[in-house]
């Protein structure tokens, strides 16, 4: 078994997974991400906290290259995802999983199509019983071996969100960027997806940027949380840190 | 004011469709090619067409033959009635109704399809998993739909002919041999390459439209709805103009 790697792509040879500098996004007057700065060290949790429309999402669209920032730098793995090709940057997305607040499971395909997916398309020489094994393995890690052929319309939000999350780290990524994984959940469930990200992040030593506004999901999964206010990074540091804080701004979220 | 904002939005749609159009030549002619996705996609669009085509096509041989009978018996030239059915079907009602149908399946199926992928980040999940989706699901679909059409227009124009052949002998008697000979012998090159090569431009803005209509869906189900219907609307007016240019050239290079 074999991954077919980028050979443009440099690899991470430092702490930094991921570098934002001055990072500024508008759409129209409307300005999200205004000289934003952040970084993502070695297999760290870092939680971006912030209010609805704030640009948590926003960010990591950029990070992945889905949406092209009006300025600034993005650097992942040392590459700048600005100046990347067309196939460089796929290259690139096959380091980096995300997992979608809406799942965007491929709704006419099934489960195991869902997940063999970008396997048959980046590990070329894998054959068809390690394909096989691989998706049962991926299943296995979300507790939902049985789900293989059932079509994604058939699953509840959180069995369609563990499958999502078992997709995204099918092509065992190094970094997740997580875009509100317990949002729509009911609170049992959410734990039990904060539960995975936990395990598949000590399992298999992932680094991941989670955006979220659930306090319960910053606590039980940040290592470091960084407040995302008016466009900047108004203040980082650990859950208990910002906790103790004095900040208007920061005390609101911990209410 | 409002008509300079409204030339400015309506130059700025033909240039980004010119842009998506000209990716097909750019982007997805370069390898990997996804030979997978467009055998699927010739299937789809091609063989599961084919019952609705047929059965249009068998209609419309025998409605245009009843309908014409009265008129040339009152001239006292029924024995045209094969001419006359022949090459109406080859030159034009086949290839423009086929193609009129085949926008209102296809067309507005790939509108609903990739509208409907768009607005569930379906399509983003694609490219954030190292996948073109222009490659995957644009160009399989664009060439799938090319190809495609002229086959069904092909088979439709054939059971159309057959339909005719019933028409006739629902008031007399017909050999089936003699009719179709009749047909055969009266059509020409200039009858059948042009209307032939006509349908692949028919399949290819059906299809094109239908995909970009899709991909550029946005503002929820609403939008996904739009996307279908303009994509039939558009591509159907795609048709007549382009069967107006088609007529235009024959005519031109004295093939009429």
């Amino acid at each position: 078994m074999q991954q077919q790697q980028p050979t443009e792509i440099k690899k991470s040879n430092g702490k930094a997974m991921i570098v934002v500098k001055n990072l500024c996004m508008s759409f129209g007057n409307n300005h999200v991400l205004k000289n934003f700065n952040l970084r993502l060290n070695s297999k760290e949790n870092l939680v971006v906290l912030g209010r609805s429309g704030s640009g948590k999402s926003v960010l990591i669209k950029c990070i992945i290259g889905l949406l092209t920032p009006d300025s600034g730098e993005i650097i992942v793995f040392g590459n700048d995802v600005g100046g990347l090709s067309h196939h460089e940057l796929d290259m690139l997305r096959t380091e980096i999983g995300f997992l979608f607040q809406s799942n965007a499971l491929y709704d006419s395909m099934t489960v195991r199509e869902n997940l063999e997916f970008p396997l048959r398309r980046h590990w070329f020489e894998l054959t068809q019983k390690e394909v096989d094994d691989m998706v049962m393995e991926a299943l296995e890690n979300v507790n939902l071996g049985h789900t293989a052929e059932m079509m994604p319309a058939e699953l509840s939000g959180g069995m369609a969100k563990r499958i999502a999350l078992a997709r995204t780290m099918i092509l065992r990524p190094k970094i997740i960027l997580y875009d509100e994984p317990t949002t729509g959940l009911d609170p049992i469930t959410a734990r039990e997806i904060e539960g995975l990200i936990l395990k598949l992040h000590d399992k298999y030593q992932t680094s991941s940027i989670i955006i979220s506004h659930d306090m319960t999901c910053v606590k039980n999964t940040a290592d470091r949380v960084a407040l995302l206010l008016d466009g900047k990074c108004y203040t980082e540091g650990s859950f208990e840190d910002l906790k103790k804080s004095e900040d208007e701004h920061v005390k609101q979220f911990f209410e | 004011m409002d008509i300079i904002a409204k030339t400015r939005d309506f130059l700025n749609q033909t240039g980004y469709i010119a842009r998506f159009t000209g990716q097909l030549f750019t982007l997805a002619a370069k390898p990997p090619y996804e030979i997978k996705e467009f055998l699927s996609q010739c299937y789809i669009i091609g063989y599961r067409s084919l019952p609705l085509v047929a059965l249009t096509g068998f209609i419309m041989g025998l409605v245009l033959t009843m309908q014409l009978r009265p008129s040339l018996v009152y001239y006292g030239v029924q024995s045209q009635l094969p001419v006359m059915v022949g090459i109406a079907i080859v030159r034009e009602i086949g290839p423009v109704i086929t193609a009129l149908i085949f926008a209102g399946k296809i067309g507005s199926s790939i509108g609903a399809e990739l509208g409907s992928m768009k607005v569930t980040e379906q399509i983003d999940a694609m490219e954030v998993s190292g996948t073109n989706p222009y490659k995957y699901l644009v160009a399989t679909r664009v060439v799938a739909g090319t190809l495609m059409l002229p086959v069904l227009t092909m088979l439709a124009d054939a059971i159309s002919l057959f339909g005719a052949y019933v028409g006739v002998n629902i008031s007399a008697v017909t050999n089936f041999r003699l009719f179709f000979m009749q047909i055969l012998k009266t059509l020409e090159f200039g009858d059948v390459l042009p209307a032939f090569i006509k349908t692949f431009f028919f399949g290819f803005a059906v299809s094109i439209v239908g995909c970009y209509k899709g991909y550029n869906s946005n503002r929820g189900t609403r939008g996904v709805g739009n996307s279908a219907n303009t994509a039939v609307v558009l591509s159907s007016v795609l048709i007549f103009i382009i069967d107006l240019l088609a007529v235009q050239i024959t005519a031109l290079l004295g093939l009429n």
